[in-house]
């Protein structure tokens, strides 16, 4: 009977259209605002997750996230090289100076000093120049979209200067790293270079990073860092959620992106529901017909369930790759950059519409077993 | 087990009474129904609306529960049958033809009338084969894959006739089979129905209001307000037009 019911789905192609695009555009509403809202906040903890080298962050008791810091004292640095377990522990500035162009443009910028010797806590990609120019006097890596936002309409190429804090600096360098929350130029110099590039204050340490020694783990470093120094040690996708959650919890976002999301849920649901419920209802004359000749109710609730998971799963595919394409043209966009489709947000996505589609059915399959079939007999 | 040869007692039901609701809004649909169809037998089930035609149809066919009496169909006692036995008997020995035709619309003629093969566990391809046939019998050969909208009344009723038969039920209930259709393809649909449905071992049901069809019956049981008052016999007892001239009858049906 699978193919009465199929063909009982798509007879009527106004209802069966409706029905599957309602689905599918509840689920690209889904999955486009949800993964634009999980992007938006991994985006709060670019910096940290940029740093590959190190898997621990040293940094004052009171820091909730990555914008916010206090400067540490040099000796804290010492200090925590001497906490057993630690492999190596270096220096890294974060600070904000305005970086100005020989034409006058001007942009805030994220400038993050790596260790001088080292170089460690650079990211991986580059575009152009390399990590090793650094150690030249007053150079600076820019990524990609700040050198565009201040070099507008130029091409990509190494030797133009910035001017910061009465500093001429020149970049060497143009890295591909993700966009930070506040789409600002990111730039990474040398320690030293950095707070130059900002001007002195009496501490400058931001923070240390660190990679635990062989047999210890970074959560076993930061709970022994925290007990011999006092300060606060996090392990790098510890200090990301720390500034996930401090994002979600002191920011408008999740409210503006949480009524979208439950307005997109309940939209779709209503629609998808009662679209595939007044379909049952609509037929509920063939129905009480096909019970009149003989088919059983298993029979008939499998024919139900099969048009469901049949117009869910469709929908939910259409909608799917309209959000795929949608996040593959925006993913190329230098505001949107990093933006992608998560397999996190899809199968959340995946799960509401399965309920929706389930609900749907049981107030359908309702309707038709309670229905009579003596009721065909009734013009 | 009554005998399946011709003139074999086929549905007996013995004082049925059946009401619906309770108290100020109790109704009672039949009052204790005497009525007897034969095997090989076209049998009429005629009366003003309202008087319990379709509810006794319900009952014998297993879709409604009798609230008294006794019905025997096919020699099965219906009230000892479980729900899920009375599909399976319903599927199994049963064809109905509606007024309201009451096609799949999503599905081809051949189709529709594959349905109850299907169902019984028949190959889908053999059921359409085995569909496809019967309908080229029933004259539908040049419309076996056209849509019901696309089927005149008379068409789409002949889809259904076919539907009801292509199992080969033993007792076949025709629920006022000509009530939508215009004078001359009721008739059609009337001579297909006494030709093809009409066979040794099965017995026919019609509930009808239209007196132009009268003389298809082989017995015609005239119910009025739950009750059956009058069975006659028309090849027998009284010619056709004998019958419809009866002032009486006249009033109540046209």
């Amino acid at each position: 009977m699978n193919f009465v019911a199929l063909r009982m789905l798509t007879g009527d192609r106004a209802k069966y259209f409706g029905l599957v695009f309602a689905i599918a555009f509840c689920t690209f509403l889904l999955e486009n605002q949800t993964s634009i809202f999980a992007n938006i906040m991994k985006r709060t903890a670019s910096q940290i997750l940029d740093v590959t080298d190190a898997e621990v962050w040293v940094m004052d008791p009171q820091t909730e996230y990555w914008e916010q810091t206090k400067a540490l004292k040099d000796t804290d640095l010492t200090i925590v090289r001497g906490v057993p377990g630690v492999q190596w522990a270096v220096r890294l500035f974060k600070g904000n100076p305005v970086a100005r162009t020989r034409k006058g443009k001007f942009a805030a910028a994220f400038l993050v000093g790596i260790d001088d010797a080292t170089l460690a806590g650079a990211p991986r990609k580059i575009l152009l120049g390399s990590w090793e120019r650094l150690r030249e006097p007053d150079s600076i890596v820019i990524d990609q979209a700040g050198y565009i936002l201040l070099f507008p309409d130029e091409p990509l190429e190494l030797g133009r200067t910035l001017e910061m804090n009465d500093h001429r600096v020149t970049i060497v360098g143009i890295s591909d790293v993700p966009a930070p929350f506040a789409s600002l130029p990111v730039m990474h110099t040398r320690y030293s270079e950095a707070i130059n590039f900002l001007g002195r204050e009496r501490t400058q340490l931001s923070f240390i990073i660190a990679r635990p020694g062989v047999g210890v783990t970074p959560e076993e470093l930061t709970a022994r860092i925290h007990e011999r120094t006092n300060l606060r040690a996090r392990t790098t996708q510890e200090f990301m959620w720390d500034c996930v959650r401090y994002y979600l919890k002191n920011t408008g976002i999740p409210v503006n992106f949480g009524i979208t999301i439950a307005v997109a849920i309940i939209v779709g649901a209503v629609v998808a529901g009662q679209t595939f419920y007044l379909f049952t209802v609509d037929n509920l004359k063939q129905f009480g017909a096909l019970k009149a000749i003989g088919i059983t109710n298993l029979r008939l609730v499998g024919m139900i369930l099969l048009q469901a998971f049949t117009a869910g799963t469709l929908g939910f595919s259409i909608g799917t790759g309209m959000a795929a394409t949608f996040f593959e043209i925006f993913v190329h966009k230098l505001a949107t950059r990093g933006i992608v489709l998560m397999w996190q947000c899809v199968a959340l996505t995946g799960a509401c519409i399965f309920v929706v589609v389930i609900v749907a059915s049981l107030l359908s399959i309702r309707r038709v077993l309670v229905l009579e079939p003596a009721a065909v007999f009734r013009g | 087990m009554g005998s399946v040869v011709n003139g074999g007692i086929g549905v007996s039901c013995r004082q049925v009474r059946k009401h619906f609701g309770s108290g100020e809004t109790r109704v009672e649909a039949l009052r204790g129904v005497d009525f007897e169809t034969r095997f090989g037998e076209l049998s009429f089930l005629v009366g003003p609306s309202g008087c319990g035609k379709t509810t006794l149809i319900s009952i014998i066919a297993g879709l409604l529960d009798a609230t008294g009496g006794e019905i025997s169909v096919l020699g099965t006692k219906m009230a000892a049958l479980t729900p899920s036995e009375r599909v399976l008997f319903r599927r199994k020995n049963l064809g109905f033809v509606f007024q309201q035709f009451n096609l799949l619309p999503a599905l081809t003629a051949v189709e529709n009338v594959a349905v109850p093969l299907i169902a019984a566990g028949t190959p889908r391809r053999r059921a359409v084969e085995q569909s496809a046939a019967l309908l080229i019998q029933l004259g539908l050969a040049a419309r076996i894959n056209a849509l019901p909208s696309t089927l005149s009344g008379g068409q789409q009723q002949r889809v259904a006739i076919a539907r009801a038969l292509v199992h080969e039920p033993r007792l076949v209930v025709c629920d006022e089979p000509t009530a939508a259709l215009d004078h001359a393809s009721g008739d059609a649909v009337m001579q297909l129905l006494a030709a093809n449905a009409v066979r040794p071992g099965r017995t026919v049901i019609v509930v009808t209001h239209d007196t132009r069809v009268f003389h298809y019956a082989h017995s015609i049981a005239h119910m009025d307000d739950g009750r059956i008052v009058n069975v006659t016999r028309p090849s027998t007892s009284r010619t056709l037009s004998e019958f419809v001239e009866d002032a009486t009858l006249q009033e109540t049906y046209v």
